[in-house]
């Protein structure tokens, strides 16, 4: 055997080699994709399945597809249906976002462009919050808000991230905005501008993309958010989905299971439908800071 | 920027005002409490170290959560990141369809907390759900999950497993930022593809390494949706998890005084791992243009 032809041989073993390593990576992938698509649509599936059908098979496709879990679960047990539920969702979450975007960007705008007493301080003070368990400081928070009368108003949900109460984001914020070149400004300063009409000016705009990132994040977590309104909130009416959904759980008849998965998908359609037609920012915004989840 | 040192106080106002009232004073204030005797209704009473005392002597449903706190984090945190790196480091090869791969990785982890995921987990492991189905088909014998105090506790591992995606994002765009030129160079010496990984990838991924690490314990120790939907802290405790613990003595005996001491030990414990963690990341966390390289 010449050189030549060993070489080639070698070069074709060698290919052979790297489209079975290549093809395993795929399988593997697939195999893992499965496993984590699979549940959901499962769950998706099985909303549509008589209460019958769901536990008699691991099929997703059903057999007489049925709107019934939705028609009866949507009325739910108590005076209210689910519509109700889902507008205090939003009710929530819509000054809840505001308050978070505003109060952090004036708190990320401090940071990264201006320097003043104790900066260092307060900055160390937000890596501080973003490590503090939330654990050791919600009885006192509760005892506050009860002193304060806010107990059963959406007000302990809102004022706390309204005042910019969430870390994560005002990080993420200051990390943007360092990585921004300051010429801009300087250039509205020379021009006679002040300092609020160069955030509201040349900053916001230069910050939207983090600040979509932020808006869907806190859109995402307080849709998810259960604990703040099982603490906050004791009357049905003002109940936002995920506490609705947790109250059809204990009072729908044991074996209406239909009813309840189909809530469940209800819930989460609109985190996934945001993420789906938003994904750049949410994968951008994660890589950029690194983010809980 | 002279004559504006207090305009940057200015705007950081609000995140001041939110530090101080929602987390500097409950923070003082749960410390405070634990030490008292507090039922809302009187005012609180200085017990001094009772709480801790009969929390350490004699308490037994207080060691009991605590152990499988410490086995839950112990267990779900290394096995989450060590998932969400291989995956990572799968994607991190040229292939195709990678952006269609992260994205449906990444889907759980959006839904993250919620409890429509909590209540499909529920249907999953249930005795005839999903996954003993899919165990009765290759063949194996169905698992009791929920009745069983040995396994329960894995099915909350199991769906935070499940949600690896936001560290495995993380963990990708470190991947592919390293410079592709070491992989090159390496290779030229004949450096083998495992040898790259633990002598080039790894060292190099160690900074996100100790930055997952770190959020996701905290997080870990503060889990409280998937025990509290999945199992109600069942069977005999085996998923009583400290938040839940520290929310019943709260939020249904309204024992502040004790919940707030429970919450403290946490804290502490939680504390010390992070002091640890970023004490030992001297020694094995490496970053780029330093002295020890």
């Amino acid at each position: 055997m010449d050189m030549q032809a060993f070489n080639d041989a070698q070069a074709a073993r060698r290919a052979r080699l790297m489209m079975l390593q290549q093809s395993i990576r795929y399988v593997l992938l697939f195999a893992v994709g499965l496993v984590m698509l699979y549940p959901l649509i499962w769950l998706v599936g099985a909303s549509f399945k008589t209460n019958s059908e769901i536990f008699a098979g691991a099929g997703f496709l059903p057999r007489n597809p049925t709107l019934d879990g939705y028609i009866h679960g949507w009325q739910t047990s108590t005076p209210y249906t689910f519509g109700r539920f889902f507008w205090n969702s939003f009710l929530i979450i819509l000054p809840k976002v505001i308050g978070t975007a505003i109060s952090c960007t004036l708190a990320a705008y401090a940071f990264a462009r201006f320097d003043f007493p104790l900066k260092k301080v307060f900055f160390v003070s937000v890596i501080a919050i973003l490590l503090l368990p939330n654990v050791v400081t919600r009885i006192p928070q509760y005892i506050l808000f009860r002193d304060f009368g806010w107990l059963d108003t959406f007000l302990p949900l809102w004022v706390p991230s309204a005042l910019a109460g969430d870390a994560f984001f005002v990080f993420m914020l200051v990390q943007f905005l360092r990585s921004l070149p300051s010429d801009m400004e300087e250039a509205a300063r020379v021009d006679g501008a002040n300092s609020l009409q160069t955030l509201l000016y040349i900053v916001v705009p230069m910050l939207a993309p983090a600040l979509i990132s932020v808006c869907l994040f806190q859109f995402m977590w307080t849709m998810n958010d259960f604990l703040g309104p099982l603490i906050y909130l004791s009357s049905v009416d003002k109940y936002p989905v995920s506490l609705a959904l947790k109250l059809s759980i204990d009072t729908t008849e044991a074996f209406e299971w239909n009813r309840i998965l189909a809530m469940s998908v209800l819930t989460i359609a609109p985190a996934l439908i945001i993420f789906f037609a938003a994904q750049r920012y949410f994968i951008e915004g994660i890589s950029a800071g690194g983010v809980k989840g | 920027m002279k004559g504006q040192r207090f305009l940057g106080l200015a705007y950081l106002a609000p995140y001041i005002i939110g530090l101080l009232v929602f987390t500097a004073v409950p923070f003082l204030a749960s410390l405070y409490l634990s030490f008292t005797d507090y039922d809302l209704l009187s005012a609180p009473e200085w017990v001094g170290w009772d709480n801790f005392k009969k929390l350490f002597t004699r308490d037994r449903t207080f060691w009991k959560s605590l152990n499988v706190t410490l086995l839950y984090v112990f267990i779900t945190v290394p096995l989450k990141l060590a998932f969400a790196l291989f995956i990572a480091a799968i994607l991190n090869y040229r292939l195709r369809f990678i952006n269609f791969f992260r994205t449906a990785f990444y889907v759980p982890s959006i839904l993250g907390g919620s409890i429509a995921i909590a209540v499909l987990w529920r249907y999953m492991f249930a005795s005839e759900g999903l996954v003993n189905m899919a165990l009765g088909t290759v063949g194996l014998a169905p698992v009791d999950w929920f009745g069983d105090p040995g396994n329960a506790l894995f099915t909350i591992t199991l769906l935070r497993c499940w949600q690896f995606g936001s560290a495995m994002v993380i963990f990708l765009a470190a991947l592919q930022s390293i410079d592709k030129s070491l992989y090159e160079a390496a290779a030229i010496d004949g450096a083998s593809k495992t040898r790259i990984f633990f002598y080039i990838t790894l060292p190099l991924l160690t900074p996100v390494i100790f930055f997952n690490l770190i959020m996701q314990m905290v997080q870990a120790f503060q889990e409280f949706n998937g025990p509290y939907i999945i199992t109600q802290g069942g069977p005999l405790k085996s998923t009583y998890l400290l938040p839940l613990y520290i929310y019943d003595e709260a939020f249904k005996k309204f024992d502040m005084g004790y919940a707030s001491a429970i919450a403290w030990v946490l804290f502490v414990i939680i504390m010390v791992l992070t002091l640890i963690a970023f004490w030992s990341s001297k020694k094995w966390v490496y970053y780029a243009g330093d002295k020890r390289s």
